[in-house]
């Protein structure tokens, strides 16, 4: 028997959801619209009379304080009569598409008792008031109640559909693809029609190998070859030839580099050898020292197509995702943390402009954030730091990058698959989810990707994956296994054939539990459902592992053994349907040899006259998307479960300032720390990605520095995201932000642990091609020695002196300012390595000696906007002289000296007491005092030429900063 | 039984406060364990065995259909006999956050009467989505006016965070209401700074009379939506940078409950 329960909130009961869809349309300039009601409906499905859905309804699934109920049989349900002034539309999820609250519900209902509960799926009836046209409800179907790639509105017609359309026989056929005889163009239309993403020479070496072997090969190990070498898994760009042309001031300079990312990135890392690097480049994330007893992990991936398609899911599995990634990391790390940085077009994009195919950016940062704080706040890991970025070129591609740090004891960093160990998957149950994400991520997207790969979009499940953790950090305590790995892109495929490298592995992939029947074999292994984790368990801990994921409610199934034949062999039904050497699936593919040429762009900048009075200008800066307050997203996330947090990401005197690095205490009432930041500017790389990744580094460095680290125990994460890297022009900007990324490494002696990339962010439209800016995210981790002498931005007394430490150049290019103006500019900033490394020397050893009051970097907005940032962050005003700024620069002007963004800068207050002591551990390096904070909320700055250049409140720069996200 | 004053953190899927929260009894030298509620119910454990149980934050079974509701029903429908009896003697319960969301929802908050736990009919208030109509993190002032053992000694202001999508407080009706009143069971009000009546976000979620936490009749069982285990060490204070203190302001609520059982139950 089938069962609907509609539920209703009652009338005297405010209804926040359903105010907030009312809002979302109004926004979507549908004025006529009246009111909004969100009646909630579950339909349950088995062997229950009409009395137990009544008890289920009664005890479960109402509250009985602010909601009533109505329960209908399904067949005799007809919808709400056609009201011309109220317009009825019901939203459910796709066929297979995961139902967030399937699970617990059925839980739920068997605690009742009711054991004869088979399923349950959920939806949303939105009851729409007001003089609405059939074209005003589709609209509002379409950009406010669902995404048709999860969701659809249920008509008559789709009420017809059986509930699981994608629910076949079992099947076990063996399916042979013919490539042996196949040409060129054969080949290439192979690699097309089957989603593979692989180029000639690739299926050219497959054809070849199995002319070898003389067979044609199955279905499954053309995927799984395609999977093992797509460019998410294998870094083909990153770790093939590259012939690079670098053209500047007429000069051409040639070179082939050999793996980018050997020469670049780990190369620093190797020459820096660094002691505390415990585990680097080998696993899920980097591993560097906590305390000498246990180890800190970190890693940030990105998640953008699927952010592009679905927000929501996108970046909840995102994060769900990254952090499987510490779960996998040695034999398992305990998540701490996150940080999630994000890019977007501008939310105030024009609805008109917004290309076919993609979501408007308010829409997409919403969605995402949403998206976050689901997973992040109910698996209990606080989101504690992060990033927003706008430029009108993340249209088409929006960039997630999602960050996890762990936690690991020493003596469990490191792990071995062994021989005749079997293969476990625990957690989640397999799907047709997020098939093709891996080689997915490999292409472009075109306004038909929504269609074509919308399997690769799923929605997460984060309490599955807190079981798994739950349940997993206590087996690895108990050495319950030897190795470990998440099933992230490729699933099972990726997963068993990087833990069975080395030895071989043998999979019967019907013993996988699945979400539902009539799974094709090929649809086993390379599906990517989430909350799946593989495990190598030596089979006299079987039982215990079992009775631990018992108590726990996680599923764990034996899927196999790892061999030590080397072979990658799959069974489905008892047949074998898949028999590849490992050697080839993992050194097999061809080198690619990529072209790349970097040449500078020509950028004209006008000559700017200096405004008299720059109050407006600071106002505007602090206004700036890039800017402003991000309160409305920091506080949907919990920032402080786990109750280590120390520096939170919001500061001052009453939690509303921007703070740099965030910290956090991972081991309750110990004073070690861990700092997390950020550095991103695409705006640099417009015009030299190669000081756009210095700049990057810099700024994620002396995050740190400012809340209180040393140089000497950061470590960085690289995160390409970039476009189409088969353009030469693409790849010329990204080689050039790595040999960045080397230099700046190198200079400041800080290794790189761990890094990524996300190539192919280009949105093809027609004949047009949207690239995103190319973009380089660097990440920062610190250990911080006490957490009690760390130092917030905001500041703390009148009377105490203003120091501007680090020197100002003429480097507008790129600038905040220069962008309030409509330009560019040309001058980005640079780094002097030595001298900054020098600074921020110094500036550590104050503040372990307690000399420094507050802190914080100038970055995005310059000095200006660091000045007002720790004004209102105390509350308190100020005044300063710019004439006393050390200045490098030629054209001397207020503006250039407040807005300019030279890098390896900082603002410090410093106790006039202390004066003496805090210039005496400055010696060396350029530093001035500009002025003293004041006991009142007067912010004045006197120009060089001694007239005040700008005089405001404080409280008039802390609403700038806040008025333009207040959502 | 032996002279430890033993807690109960208990744990299921989607909990995540419970380490910190056995942090903060443990820091009274309370033996806290996590349990998981699974092993309650296969009888690998006893709640006999414990003198306190703590429901800690988080986000049981996702709070899909809505927040605490099926840990509360796995509560009163499968613990029911134990709980009446841990309280009967005369032992402690507090929920924090979602473990305030499962006492409400179980009918143990405001509570039964004539000796049982749970109100027999069922639940009377509830906590619900916060007007705002999203999860948020901010900190918040508290009056601090209910009686009983986790309360003495407490400031009259004091200073958590909150972390809830849902937590708007709303009692079935007006007797309800005027009872908790009576009988001095409303435990804290959100405040403004200076402890007259807060607005938005001073009350972070719209909670009827300013509502933050309750007690039962005897005030030893309490629920909060805020965080005092977030308040317990000096530099989980959102300005500890800028104020001196040595103790957060969450730690008398845990010495209380510690002291309580030293005092009464070992």
């Amino acid at each position: 028997m089938t069962w609907r329960v509609e539920i209703k909130h009652r009338e005297t009961v405010f209804n926040a959801f359903a105010e907030g869809v009312y809002k979302s349309i109004l926004d979507l300039g549908v004025k006529n619209i009246k009111k909004a009601e969100v009646i909630q409906i579950f339909t349950l499905e088995g062997k229950l009379s009409r009395e137990d859905a009544d008890t289920i309804s009664r005890k479960l699934l109402i509250d009985p304080i602010t909601q009533d109920y109505c329960l209908l049989s399904l067949d005799g349900y007809t919808p709400p009569q056609k009201d011309p002034y109220c317009r009825a539309i019901e939203i459910a999820y796709n066929p297979g598409v995961m139902d967030p609250v399937e699970q617990s519900t059925i839980k739920g209902i068997k605690d009742l008792g009711f054991l004869g509960i088979s399923s349950v799926r959920t939806a949303k009836l939105y009851l729409l008031f007001g003089d609405l046209s059939e074209k005003d409800a589709e609209l509002i179907v379409n950009k406010v109640l669902a995404n048709k790639l999860i969701q659809h509105r249920v008509t008559q017609a789709s009420k017809e559909k059986p509930i699981l359309d994608i629910a076949r026989e079992n099947e076990s056929e063996v399916r042979k693809v013919g490539i042996l005889e196949a040409d060129d163009k054969a080949l290439e239309r192979l690699s097309k029609d089957g989603q593979l993403f692989l180029n000639l020479y690739e299926m050219r070496a497959i054809r070849n190998y199995f002319k070898g072997i003389k067979r044609e090969p199955t279905d499954v190990e053309l995927e799984t070859i395609a999977q093992t070498w797509s460019e998410h898994c294998f870094h083909k760009t990153f770790r093939g030839d590259i012939e690079y042309l670098e053209k500047e001031k007429g000069k051409n300079k040639k070179k082939i580099i050999r793996s980018l990312l050997k020469s670049t990135i780990m190369k620093a890392t190797k020459e820096i050898d660094k002691k505390w690097c415990v585990s680097v480049f080998h696993d899920n994330a980097g591993v560097i020292d906590f305390d000498g007893k246990d180890c800190v992990c970190f890693k940030v991936e990105t998640h953008n197509h699927p952010s592009a398609l679905e927000p929501f899911g996108g970046a909840n599995t995102g994060i769900g995702g990254v952090i499987r990634d510490t779960l996998g990391t040695g034999l398992g790390a305990k998540p701490i943390c996150s940080t999630d940085v994000f890019c977007f077009a501008p939310p105030d994009y024009p609805f008109e402009k917004l290309p076919p195919g993609t979501l408007h950016p308010k829409r997409v940062m919403k969605g995402v954030v949403s998206g976050v704080r689901d997973y992040g706040n109910k698996m209990g890991i606080p989101t504690v730091n992060g990033a927003i970025l706008f430029d009108e070129r993340y249209i088409g591609n929006p960039l997630v990058y999602c960050g996890n740090v762990g936690i690991i004891p020493k003596d469990k960093v490191f792990k071995e698959t062994k021989k005749g160990d079997l293969i476990v998957a625990i957690g989640g149950k397999t799907g047709r989810d997020g098939i093709h994400g891996a080689t997915f991520s490999s292409g472009e997207l075109t306004s038909e990707s929504e269609v074509v790969s919308s399997g690769a979009v799923q929605i997460g499940d984060p309490i599955q994956e807190k079981k798994v953790l739950d349940a997993l950090l206590q087996a690895r305590d108990e050495n319950l296994y030897s190795a470990i790995t998440d099933c992230g892109a490729g699933g099972f495929s990726s997963a068993v054939g990087e833990m069975g490298k080395d030895l071989g592995a043998k999979v019967f992939l019907d013993k996988a539990p699945l979400k539902y029947k009539g799974l094709r074999y090929d649809e086993i292994w390379i599906s990517e459902s989430q909350e799946r984790m593989v495990l190598s368990v030596n089979p006299k801990n079987m039982k215990r592992l079992e009775e631990i994921c018992e108590v726990e409610n996680v599923e764990a199934s034996v899927l196999g053994e790892f061999t030590g034949n080397k072979k990658l062999e799959l069974y489905f039904n008892g047949k074998q349907v898949c028999d590849l050497d490992m050697g080839f699936l993992h050194e097999g593919n061809p080198k690619v040899v990529k072209k790349a040429v970097w040449t500078p762009p020509k950028i004209k900048e006008k000559k700017f006259a200096e405004p008299p009075d720059l109050t407006g200008s600071l106002l505007k800066s602090l206004s700036h998307y890039n800017v402003c307050s991000k309160e409305w997203v920091i506080r949907q996330y919990d920032h402080e479960v786990q109750g280590g947090s120390v520096i939170k990401p919001l500061s001052g005197a009453d939690c509303s300032a921007p703070s740099d690095a965030s910290v956090i205490a991972p081991k309750l009432g110990l004073k070690k720390g861990i700092a997390i930041s950020n550095g991103i500017n695409a705006r640099f790389g417009m015009i030299d990605p190669f000081w756009m990744a210095a700049s990057c580094i810099d700024e994620a460095i002396r995050q740190i520095i400012a809340v209180g680290g040393c140089l000497e125990r950061i470590g960085i994460l690289d995160n390409f995201c970039w476009g189409n890297p088969d353009k030469p022009d693409r790849l010329g900007g990204l080689v050039r932000s790595a040999l960045g990324c080397y230099e700046a490494s190198v200079g400041f002696k800080v290794p790189f642990i761990s890094g990524k990339d996300s190539l192919y962010n280009e949105y093809t439209l027609g004949k047009e091609s949207i690239a995103i800016p190319g973009t380089v995210l660097i990440s920062a981790i610190g250990i911080i020695d006490d957490i009690k002498k760390c130092v917030t931005m905001d500041f703390k007394s009148a009377g105490n002196l203003i120091y501007i430490v680090g020197e100002t150049f003429d480097e507008m290019g790129g600038s905040i300012y220069f962008d309030t103006l409509g330009e560019l500019g040309k001058d980005v900033p640079t780094v002097n390595f030595k001298k900054a490394s020098k600074i921020f020397n110094s500036l550590s050893s104050a503040v372990k000696k307690r000399l420094i009051c507050s802190m914080h970097d100038c970055s995005e907005g310059g000095l200006g906007v660091a000045l007002a940032e720790m004004s209102f962050g105390g509350g308190l005003g100020l005044k300063v002289d710019l004439g006393k700024a050390a200045y490098r620069g030629k054209k001397r002007q207020n503006q250039r000296i407040l807005f300019s963004e030279s890098n390896s800068r900082f603002v410090a207050e410093v106790a006039a007491k202390d004066k003496n002591n805090f210039e005496k551990e400055l010696k060396g390096i350029s530093f001035s005092l500009i002025g003293e904070v004041k006991d009142n909320d007067d912010f004045t700055v006197q120009g060089i030429n001694k007239s005040i250049c700008i005089q405001t409140k404080v409280r008039a720069l802390k609403e700038a900063w806040q008025k333009t996200l207040r959502w | 039984m032996s002279k430890d004053v033993k807690v109960l953190v208990l744990r299921t899927a989607g909990t995540n406060c419970d380490r910190e929260t056995a942090f903060a009894f443990s820091s009274f030298g309370a033996k806290a364990e996590c349990l998981h509620i699974n092993k309650l119910i296969m009888k690998k454990a006893r709640l006999d065995d414990y003198h306190i149980i703590a429901i800690p934050g988080g986000f049981t079974y996702g709070d899909d259909i809505e927040s605490g509701r099926i840990l509360a029903n796995e509560i009163s429908l499968q613990l029911k006999e134990q709980v009446n009896k841990f309280v009967r003697d005369g032992k402690l319960i507090i929920g924090i956050c979602n473990g305030f969301q499962v006492l409400v929802k179980a009918g143990l908050l405001p509570g039964g009467k004539n000796g049982s736990a749970f109100y027999e009919g069922g639940q009377t208030a509830t906590l619900t989505n916060n007007d705002s109509g999203k999860f948020e993190d901010r900190w918040v002032h508290l009056q601090v006016e209910g009686k009983g053992p986790w309360l003495k000694g407490m400031g009259k202001i004091v200073y958590f965070p909150v972390a809830h999508a849902e937590g708007k407080f709303i009692p079935k009706d007006d007797s309800v209401l005027s009872d908790l009143k009576k009988n001095g069971q409303i435990a804290f009000r959100y405040c403004s700074k200076e402890g007259s009546k807060p607005v938005y976000p001073e009350n972070p979620n719209g909670s009827v009379e300013d509502i933050a936490g309750i007690t039962d009749f005897s005030g030893r069982i309490l629920g909060l939506m805020p965080h005092p285990e977030r308040h317990f060490l000096p530099e989980q204070h959102p300005f500890w940078t800028r104020i001196k203190h040595d103790e957060g302001d969450g730690v008398k609520i845990f010495s209380n409950g510690v002291n309580y059982v030293k005092k009464n139950l070992l």
